[in-house]
């Protein structure tokens, strides 16, 4: 038996390319968005963030909002990886491959998010440590770039790892690949935790300036990432790509419900802070909520907080056992975070501006594509590792089978 | 590996087939792609900006020698005659020793006309269209100094108004700026004379210090500046008034090509009413310093520990 290696890849991209109907008009589907967004960043290049609608009083929008989103949907994977790591939990371990591969397409997703909100990408080299000028460890945003790489790193060695030895049938070797586990456990609080703190240490913005905002990140990240698992893991079953076991299911459903429950007593505790004390502070918060003026992003974070709240409702009643109440109330969870992390979190940090003036913020139809673009590429990615990984692990397909 | 393995895996996967795949299927694939990428690409040939190869690889300001900093300044005189028809010279003033440029702004002379708005932007050679001003003047209720209740569009007629003050605010100067410590590429940074500066070919436009400025004193250029040539002030500065690009920060700079020759900056000298004064705060006899010293001066949003080097005061 030779190391497999050039059969290696041949196969996986044969494995890519063919697939059932259904799997062949979705990736073409996601092509087709990624192309559209690809054709809208163009665009933007070509002609300046102008056609955005961003500016000089909301100067971070969609983009860094779906960057924050993400990078707490690649950071919850860890979530998954504990219990199947340092608790040893036999069922999740099955799965906790596809929960590290999810890491690695939510990265993905992050950094293209970060380089189109960039105003001169073709200069993103002065950020390379060497060639560069890196402002580390001054500024925030050069701890993150160093977290997150390394993040991807880690994820991409692992999910690597086993999918390799598995395809070649050889034994895993604990200490060539676990060491790199607990390292990225370790690693995984880390990217959302700078990520908050690239706002929080703002000084110059009441809303992020508090101490909450990290702990926030983290329990809404592990609330909206195991929900999303779970639908993969549903959607996964349903086109019968393979079965996942009721535990593993009932398992993820009480990390989410438990962070669920923290996210919203953190948020009830900020609420009161800001509004019973009625100072300055607040007004970002009153703002945002529509107590102070007209505010477009007022229906959103009110439709936000109904979410969460009936969503642990579902979850903490007998209903939850219901597949159909399940699957809601995790949707209920994506968007409900999504929502509140990246426009109630972002954008309302900047109305109103420093100097009191409240400009509203609507993305442009360009910037709307690119995003759907940035998913949809992202998507694209998950659905072909996921392809690929899913026979391996299922040990389908593997070096010896081709060969006998 | 065997079903009994899987059946352990606890996954099962119906669909077994070994996956085939022709070669026709595939090059027509891969021709597709390429021609959608293609096409996905094509607003690119109608770019607005597209940097130079020497743009491209320059160094940031503060690595470059005289010599590379004499080539980049002719390239850049050469292509501002050829796209504004001006000729024109960029100087690059050092800082002074034993200076420290400060502001004092008398907000009981202070009528609101926005003369100085105005002058900044034509000496500063700011973007037209989209309009860019680095100097906010905000009229407020008297009796408060609340900024959300102040209002910076008000019109013109509005302006000296008995029931109002009036309070322009642009880039402070900070001595502990905020905005250069969050710059993830050192684009921006504080001069020996106090003058916070941007390289404006260094900047990757992250906006990142934007959102840091406690004053919304940066300015970024979400589009591509627009500048009638007649209007171009050909007296430049690298660090302060040169053309922008587009995606770059850019702010308020003192005027460093006129103060630090000695001249006043643009607003001080259009001020109808004597509400604005600069000079060198290390100097006791300067008249900055004295009314630092004597009067009783203030500075916006102490709480944020930027200590500014732009005073306000309330006098006759
Ligand atoms: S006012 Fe803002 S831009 Fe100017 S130095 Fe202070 S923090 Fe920087
Ligand atoms: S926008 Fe430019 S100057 Fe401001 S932080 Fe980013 S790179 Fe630095």
């Amino acid at each position: 038996m030779n190391t497999g290696s050039p059969r290696f890849f041949s196969d996986l991209a044969k494995t890519v390319l063919v697939g059932n109907r259904t799997y062949t008009i979705w990736m073409l589907a996601l092509i087709a968005v990624s192309m559209l967004g690809l054709n809208a960043f163009s665009r933007q290049l070509a002609h300046g963030l102008y056609t955005t609608g961003m500016g000089d009083e909301v100067s971070w929008g969609l983009y860094i909002s779906n960057f924050a989103f993400l990078v707490g949907m690649a950071a919850a994977a860890v979530m998954m990886v504990i219990p199947a790591y340092v608790f040893k939990d036999e069922e999740i371990h099955k799965v906790v491959i596809f929960t590290e591969l999810w890491a690695v397409a939510a990265l993905i997703m992050c950094l293209l998010f970060v380089t189109a909100d960039i105003g001169r990408p073709d200069r993103l080299w002065h950020m390379f440590p060497v060639i560069g000028v890196f402002n580390w460890p001054m500024s925030m945003l050069t701890w993150d770039v160093l977290v997150l790489n390394g993040y991807l790193f880690l994820n991409l060695y692992v999910c690597g790892y086993v999918l390799y030895k598995k395809y070649t049938g050889q034994k895993l070797v604990a200490r060539h690949y676990v060491p790199i586990v607990f390292l990225a456990i370790a690693w995984a609080p880390l990217i959302h935790t700078i990520t908050a703190f690239l706002f929080q240490g703002l000084g110059a913005r009441p809303f992020w300036h508090s101490g909450l905002i990290a702990p926030r990140f983290l329990a809404s990240a592990f609330s909206a990432g195991p929900a999303f698992i779970i639908l993969v893991f549903k959607i996964m079953e349903h086109f019968k790509c393979c079965t996942i076991h009721e535990k593993v299911i009932a398992k993820i459903r009480v990390i989410v419900t438990v962070s669920l429950l923290v996210n919203l007593l953190l948020f009830g505790s900020e609420l009161f802070t800001e509004l019973y004390s009625g100072s300055e502070h607040s007004i970002h918060l009153s703002f945002l909520l529509g107590f102070h003026g007209e505010s477009v992003l007022a229906p959103w974070i009110w439709s936000a907080v109904v979410l969460n709240i009936i969503a642990a409702i579902i979850l903490l009643l007998p209903v939850r056992e219901n597949p159909r109440f399940l699957n809601v109330a995790c949707v209920m969870i994506v968007v409900g975070i999504w929502v509140e992390k990246g426009l109630g979190f972002v954008i309302s940090g900047f109305i109103p501006t420093p100097l009191g003036d409240f400009v509203q913020y609507q993305p442009s139809l360009n910037e709307l594509t690119v995003c759907f673009g940035i998913f949809a590429f992202g998507l694209l990615i998950y659905t072909a590792l996921l392809k690929i990984a899913v026979p391996i692990i299922n040990g389908q397909l593997c070096h010896r089978k081709n060969h006998n | 590996m065997s079903t009994e393995d899987q059946k352990n895996l606890g996954l099962k996967n119906e669909d077994q087939q070994e996956p085939v795949i022709s070669r026709r299927y595939f090059l027509a694939g891969t021709a597709c792609l390429s021609v959608a990428t293609a096409v996905s690409l094509s607003p690119l040939l109608n770019a607005e900006e597209v940097p130079s190869g020497d743009d491209f690889i320059q160094k940031h300001y503060k690595e470059l020698s005289d010599e590379e900093k004499k080539e980049i300044f002719a390239r850049l005189e050469a292509r501002i005659d050829k796209q504004y028809g001006v000729s024109t010279s960029i100087s690059d003033p050092q800082p002074m020793d034993g200076v420290e440029f400060a502001y004092v702004l008398n907000l009981g002379r202070c009528i609101g006309c926005r003369k100085c708005v105005y002058a900044c932007m034509k000496e500063n050679n700011q973007s037209r269209s989209p309009q860019k001003q680095y100097i906010r003047v905000l009229k407020m209720k008297k009796g408060t100094i609340n900024l959300e209740t102040s209002s910076h569009d008000y019109p013109e007629k509005e302006a000296s108004s008995e029931d109002f003050f009036y309070m322009p605010v642009s880039c402070q100067q900070c001595r502990e700026p905020k905005c250069i410590e969050v710059c993830p590429v050192k684009a921006t940074w504080k001069e020996k004379d106090g003058i916070v500066v941007v390289d404006y070919n260094w900047c990757i436009g992250c906006r990142y210090c934007e959102a840091a400025c406690p004053y919304h004193a940066r300015r970024f250029n979400f589009a591509k500046p627009q500048l009638p040539a007649e209007e171009l002030n050909p007296d430049m500065g690298y660090l302060s008034n040169r053309p922008r690009y587009m995606g770059v920060m850019e702010k308020c700079t003192f005027c460093l090509h006129k103060t630090r020759r000695g001249e006043y900056p643009a607003c001080m000298e259009v001020c109808p009413t004597g509400a604005r004064k600069f000079g060198n705060i290390r100097d006791p006899e300067s008249e900055v310093r004295k009314i630092i010293e004597q009067e009783r001066v203030f500075v916006l949003k102490q709480e944020v520990g930027t200590l500014p080097k732009f005073y306000y005061t309330f006098a006759k």
